[in-house]
């Protein structure tokens, strides 16, 4: 794979062949870092070092993880480790790669993390979909209990840990962490009222860790090698590497691994291979539909959070989904509404009846019907959708509109001007989900 | 008193206890923002986003710690960026909060027009219209018009049945979870569920049968649309067109506070109830009432309502006048021995005091009560019964709740309700001691198993329980005489009043006994009759309002007095027809002694005249002079003649107080269709042992228990001669395993 790290971090598959086994991982420094916290730290030590070495949350959010094991209070038991391997934001896919190919080490930082806060129960919640790389996941568990790695006593201590995984049942909103826990205690999947936190008050109303995927993944290195090691990539305030997703218009999608704060957003693209259909790239979206799009005048942004945040957009998950000059916004955006419609979970008013309407302004778009009124009434939507959501998904589902509106309202002037006749690809579109939604309900029917 | 917390709405300074939520702390000063999820009897969870509202905390100087003022030594507010939910918002010291500014008026209507878009706006068809919060809510806050494009509307399934008593319209469905909440927080029967996400997320039930609950006409109440509506009342009358009568359920001894809504039918001519609904009580039933109480008041309108009084010629009932009726029952009284009067214990306090008054004015007649088990402890209920100032809602941490030989769920239900509400959100220790596993075991953090029949061995350890007893701030006795004889249910009840003296708590408030009475008035009718066990045989037995024979004497002449055509009075050779509760005034008083009065809400039924009327007409029939002019001036005479009592007055029980927060139908501003409580809260007199001295009593006979299933259980929905005339509630009713 092109990629700027000499030796990965994260994507260790792609430098050393079946690191997926036990052996050959144990043979790379694996749970090595884990043996040293649990003979010869404190929990409270890993918590330090992890806090020093400024790891941040690659679920979206970028919280220090360090900090958020802090909050842990000492002395309500138990307490819960829940790792988040929902990844279903469009785009993603730097989660899958992880547990399929490198599971230990999500297996080793998940573990790490039970341990600085004391938990002795951890759950890997997986999206549904992953019933294919979970097998990995889970032989790579048994695994390590037969090897005394995880489960009773371990390494002569009286330090004792299980680790689970559970499946989900294939919902976005069970990635945002209430969600998951409701879910994960076998309740819909809904997003709870906020405080109290899950560090206080998370599964069985416990103190609780969410951690995504890969900043679990980065613990392992940083407990053994120390924070100074893990500060040799990236900034003051983006330390370390990070799992880049792309796909697209892009010769070679995959996942790319880097340091923060080095390349910008053109040398991504760079690496991988940049526009396969040789029309120029129009824009991208940072972190799939959740993100304000960025089109390609902004592509000098460096990866980091806080560049991203100059240009007014997010790191956020890191999917990557380049667009070619090819790309109707309008049908972009419909797309991506189509899917926070599907998703919206439908506890709160403004994200329930918001989606639905402005994907019938969508529709309305595509039939080739519209008038400017209508273009008008998607952002009046868009704002009154705005603001007022229970959940960040609601919000998230503005910025698809807001910001093709904002960066390519021609294309939706384009689209009005063009009429009903110059509408037919996306008519065809409109009756493929047409389609899909009667083999949908059909479906519903007969179950 | 709680600390107080000092806030500013709109500029209008108010303080409120410490943990108030923002939106009742304006409702205090009479700023309503609107809500449709928050119910202040439930747990918020900010779901509808229709409180949103601007608010701002004082700002604080990071380096000093200090609140920052600006020039004029004003508190500089830092207001949050985005509005927030004031339904899940509690005050804190110094915050302020707007709720009048243009962008909080934007976010009302936002919010409003997109409830709008997915709901049907059927109100001109709809139960709920006219008492709608959806519709109160669009006058006050929404858009006049909607830009959502109508052929856009989305359309669901307009008649779901959830079970066989409430519908689900999902179209109405404004997806507030009020009615999930309730059977979750509430009445813990999780029987409703949001099925599906997004728009077309949808309430199914979760049980078979569907909807199973004792308590689900109450989600018909909060639901703040017209998507549940009860299989009484659909589709069966407007709000507007319901006249509104305050009333009293007289099915256990809980004593719920009801509104009858009656109409004048134009098809028969005559007014009939509609519906029950509660009526805000705090101290009762708060706003709720179990499923029996809603929907058991067919009968009042039964096909074999008694309206003409009857004579038994020829060896069959045939209709006659008052006036022959009571000659027959004259003549027959004077040439019999002995008179015995039995009185059921639904009636009211008027009609039982006139009744025994009756009897005993004949010089030869004896009073006693049915069902006689009722009788046999109903003295040491009104000694140690629980104090005057009791209050269930300050049941909690500290507190031992000791529930024996009683089934609340099915024997009290909203005792059942308050009672878990007590143990399980306020902490009070639940102890259960029971031959069965019931609803309350749940809760309860020490279960004391027996076995049928081994209840004296339950009795002979509970001296264990004393050292707890004895530690608690305050100790409630829940019990009742489930497969106990007369005697064993007086021994039972005198023992649990020894371990309330002995543990220090008899005669206060807030601790004491909890009968769990057959009916509505047992503890009325047993303190204004007196009555005495009931005699082997009599030469004419008067029996009013009850049930079934089993306590009857053998008589050599019958006269049954009821409301309708019972097994019992079909045997009789005198019927005579009483009105139903909905048809006069009178008092009920509650099983934990609360005296209550309730309201005329139907004309009479032709010739059918309350029971205290009949009762003075035959006795006047006989020579007595008395005559009352109505249930006042009965109660009047308790008042003089009944110890405990005296210090009552219909005035004083019709007396209400600002009940907080004001959930009745004047004010829908929490939306809900309970009613205001018009006609009093009542009274609960005094036990005699916070006035008098308390001996402990001399257990009297053994307290063991029958064994096997000689007394069946008593349940809810037992078959009985007024729920099996409901229709609705027809598929519901049990019989007794064994008769
Ligand atoms: C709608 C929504 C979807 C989310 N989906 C995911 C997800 O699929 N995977 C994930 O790790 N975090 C997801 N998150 C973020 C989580 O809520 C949470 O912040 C994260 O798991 C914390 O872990 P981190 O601090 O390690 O990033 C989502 C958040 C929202 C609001
Ligand atoms: S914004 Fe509201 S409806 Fe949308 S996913 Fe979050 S809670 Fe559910
Ligand atoms: S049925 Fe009524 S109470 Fe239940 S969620 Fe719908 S609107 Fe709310
Ligand atoms: S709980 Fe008792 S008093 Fe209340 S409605 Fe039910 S039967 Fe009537
Ligand atoms: S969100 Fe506050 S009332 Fe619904």
């Amino acid at each position: 794979m092109t990629t700027p790290m000499d030796k990965h971090v994260l994507l260790r598959d792609e430098d050393v062949q079946d690191i997926r086994e036990l052996a050959v991982y144990q043979a790379n420094e694996g749970y090595a870092g884990w043996k040293k916290a649990v003979t010869s730290m404190k929990g409270e030590e890993v918590i330090g070092v992890v806090k020093d070495s400024g790891l941040r949350g690659r679920g979206g959010a970028g919280f220090p993880a360090g900090l958020k094991w802090s909050f842990i209070p000492k002395d309500i038991n138990p307490k819960y480790v829940t790792v988040n391997c929902d990844e279903s934001e469009p785009g993603t896919f730097k989660d899958h790669q992880l547990i399929r190919n490198n599971p230990h080490q999500v297996i080793e930082g998940t573990a790490l993390c039970c341990y600085a806060i004391g938990a002795h129960v951890a759950y890997i919640y997986c999206r549904g979909e992953f019933k294919e790389p979970v097998q990995n996941l889970q032989k790579a568990i048994d695994d390590a209990y037969a090897a005394g790695l995880l489960g009773k006593n371990l390494f002569g201590t009286d330090y004792s840990l299980d680790v689970y995984v559970h499946l989900g049942a294939g919902a976005y909103i069970c990635g945002e962490e209430s969600a998951l826990i409701e879910s994960l205690e076998g309740k819909i999947g809904q997003p709870r009222l906020k405080p109290p936190f899950p560090a206080v008050s998370g599964l069985y109303n416990k103190p609780t860790v969410i951690n995504n995927v890969e900043t679990l993944a980065n613990v392992p290195g940083i407990v053994l090698n120390g924070s100074a090691w893990y500060r040799q990539w990236g900034t003051e305030k983006s330390p370390g590497v990070k799992i880049f997703s792309v796909s697209g218009h892009v010769k070679k999608p995959d996942n790319y691994e880097l340091p923060l704060g080095k390349y910008s957003i053109q040398d991504l693209l760079e690496m991988a291979g940049g526009s396969s259909t040789g029309l120029p790239i129009k824009a991208v979206l940072p972190a799939g539909s959740s993100s304000p799009i960025i089109p390609a005048v902004n592509f000098h942004a460096k990866l980091d959070y806080e560049s991203m945040g100059t240009i007014g957009s997010v790191l956020g998950s890191c999917s990557w989904i380049f667009m070619d000059e090819s790309v109707d916004m309008v049908w972009a955006a419909r797309k991506m509404i189509r899917f926070f419609k599907h998703e919206s979970c439908g506890k709160c008013t403004p994200c329930r009846e918001g989606t639905h309407w402005a994907l019938k302004l969508y529709d309305k778009m595509l039939s080739g019907e519209a008038t400017m009124a209508d273009v008008d009434m998607i952002t009046t939507v868009n704002k009154q959708i705005s603001g007022k959501c229970f959940c960040p998904l609601g919000e998230f589902s503005t910025s698809s509109m807001t910001f093709t509106l904002k960066h390519f309202r021609k294309d939706y002037e384009d689209f009005i001007a063009q009429g009903k006749g110059g509408s037919a690809a996306y008519r065809r579109e409109l009756e493929r989900d047409h389609h899909m939604h009667e083999l949908h309900g059909q479906a519903k029917a007969h179950s | 008193m709680a600390d107080l917390v000092n806030v500013t709405i709109d500029g209008v300074a108010v303080a409120v206890p410490k943990g108030t939520l923002v939106v009742d702390a304006a409702k205090k000063l009479g700023n309503d923002i609107p809500v449709f999820c928050y119910h202040p009897k439930l747990k918020p969870v900010g779901m509808c986003r229709m409180c949103l509202v601007d608010v701002g905390t004082p700002k604080v100087d990071p380096a000093t710690k200090q609140v920052v003022k600006d020039d004029a030594g004003n508190v500089v507010i830092a207001w949050m960026p985005k509005l927030t939910t004031g339904c899940t918002t509690p005050v804190s010291e110094g915050m302020a909060v707007r709720t009048a500014t243009q962008q909080v008026k934007d976010a009302r209507e936002d919010v409003l027009e997109f409830l709008l878009t997915s709901h049907p706006l059927d109100c001109p068809v709809c139960d709920k219209g006219g008492e709608c919060p959806l519709q109160n809510l669009t006058l006050a806050h929404g858009p006049g018009q909607s830009r959502f494009d109508y052929e856009a509307k989305q359309h669901n399934d307009k008649h779901v049945p959830l079970g066989d008593l409430i519908f689900l319209d999902r179209e109405r469905c404004i997806q507030c979870a009020r009615c999930i909440r309730f059977q979750d927080d509430i009445a813990d029967d999780h029987v409703l569920q949001f099925f599906e996400r997004g728009r077309h997320m949808e309430i199914m039930t979760l049980s078979e049968p569907g909807f199973d609950s004792y308590f689900s006409g109450n989600t018909t109440d909060i639901c703040p649309v017209g998507a549940l509506t009860s299989a009484d009342f659909r589709f069966k009358a407007r709000p507007w067109e319901l006249d509104a009568a305050q009333s009293v359920c007289n099915h256990c001894p809980v004593g719920c506070n009801t509104t009858l809504n009656t109409r004048l039918e134009t098809k028969t001519g005559g007014r009939e109830i509609k519906r029950v609904m509660p009526r805000q009580n705090e101290q009762v039933n708060e706003i709720w009432l179990c499923d029996k109480g809603r929907f058991v008041h067919h009968y009042t309108r039964a096909d074999d309502k008694l309206t003409q009084p009857m004579v038994r010629r020829d060896g069959k009932l045939v209709e006659a006048t008052w006036d022959q009726a009571f000659g027959v029952i004259a003549e027959r009284v004077r040439a019999a021995e002995s008179v015995a009067g039995v009185i059921g214990d639904r009636i009211a306090n008027e009609d039982a005091f006139a009744v025994a008054r009756a009897v005993r004015s004949t010089g030869k007649g004896s009073v006693s009560m049915s069902p006689a088990i009722s009788a046999a402890y109903a003295d040491i209920v009104r000694a140690c019964g629980v104090g005057a100032a009791t209050d269930l809602k300050q049941i909690g941490k500290g507190d031992v709740i000791l529930v024996v030989n009683a089934d609340v769920e099915e024997q009290a239900p909203v005792w059942f309700l308050r009672l878990r509400q007590a143990a399980v959100d306020r902490g009070a220790k639940l102890v259960v001691a029971h031959h069965r596993s019931t609803k309350m075991h749940r809760y309860a953090a020490q279960i004391m198993r027996y076995e049928i029949g081994g209840i004296d061995a339950w009795v002979a350890d509970s001296a264990k329980l004393l050292p707890d007893l004895t530690a608690a701030r305050n100790v409630l006795i829940a019990f009742g005489d489930e497969k106990l004889d007369a005697p064993a249910a007086r021994s039972l009840a005198q023992h649990l009043a020894n371990l309330l003296i002995d543990s220090g708590h008899a005669g206060k408030a807030n601790s004491g006994l909890l009968a769990m009475y057959p009916h509505g008035n047992t503890q009325g009718v047993f303190d204004v009759t007196a009555p005495m066990p009931a005699v082997a045989e009599a030469g004419v037995v008067w029996a009013v309002g009850v049930g079934d024979r089993a306590d009857l004497p053998q008589a050599s002449f019958l006269v049954v007095q009821d409301v309708v055509m019972t097994e019992l009075a079909s045997q009789a050779d005198v019927v005579l027809p009483a009105s139903s509760f909905a048809e006069r005034d009178g008092s009920y008083t509650s099983g934990d002694r609360r005296v209550q009065r309730f309201y005329r809400a139907l004309p009479a039924a032709g010739q059918a005249r309350p029971d205290w009327w009949i009762a003075q007409e035959v006795a006047r029939k006989l020579g007595a002079e008395w005559r009352y002019e109505g249930a006042g001036q009965i109660f009047a005479d308790i008042v003089t003649q009944i110890p405990g009592y005296a210090s009552l007055s219909y005035e004083a029980l019709a007396k209400g107080e600002e009940q907080w927060p004001p959930m009745g139908r004047g004010d829908l501003y929490y939306g809900g269709t309970v009613y205001d409580n018009e006609g009093g809260l009542g009274v609960r007199y005094v036990a005699e042992a916070e006035v008098g001295t308390v001996v402990r009593y001399e257990v009297g006979a053994p307290i063991a228990a029958l064994s096997g299933l000689e007394r069946p259980e008593r349940m809810l929905y037992q078959d009985g001669e007024l729920i099996r005339r409901s229709h609705v509630m027809a598929s519901h009713v049990v019989k007794p395993a064994v008769a």
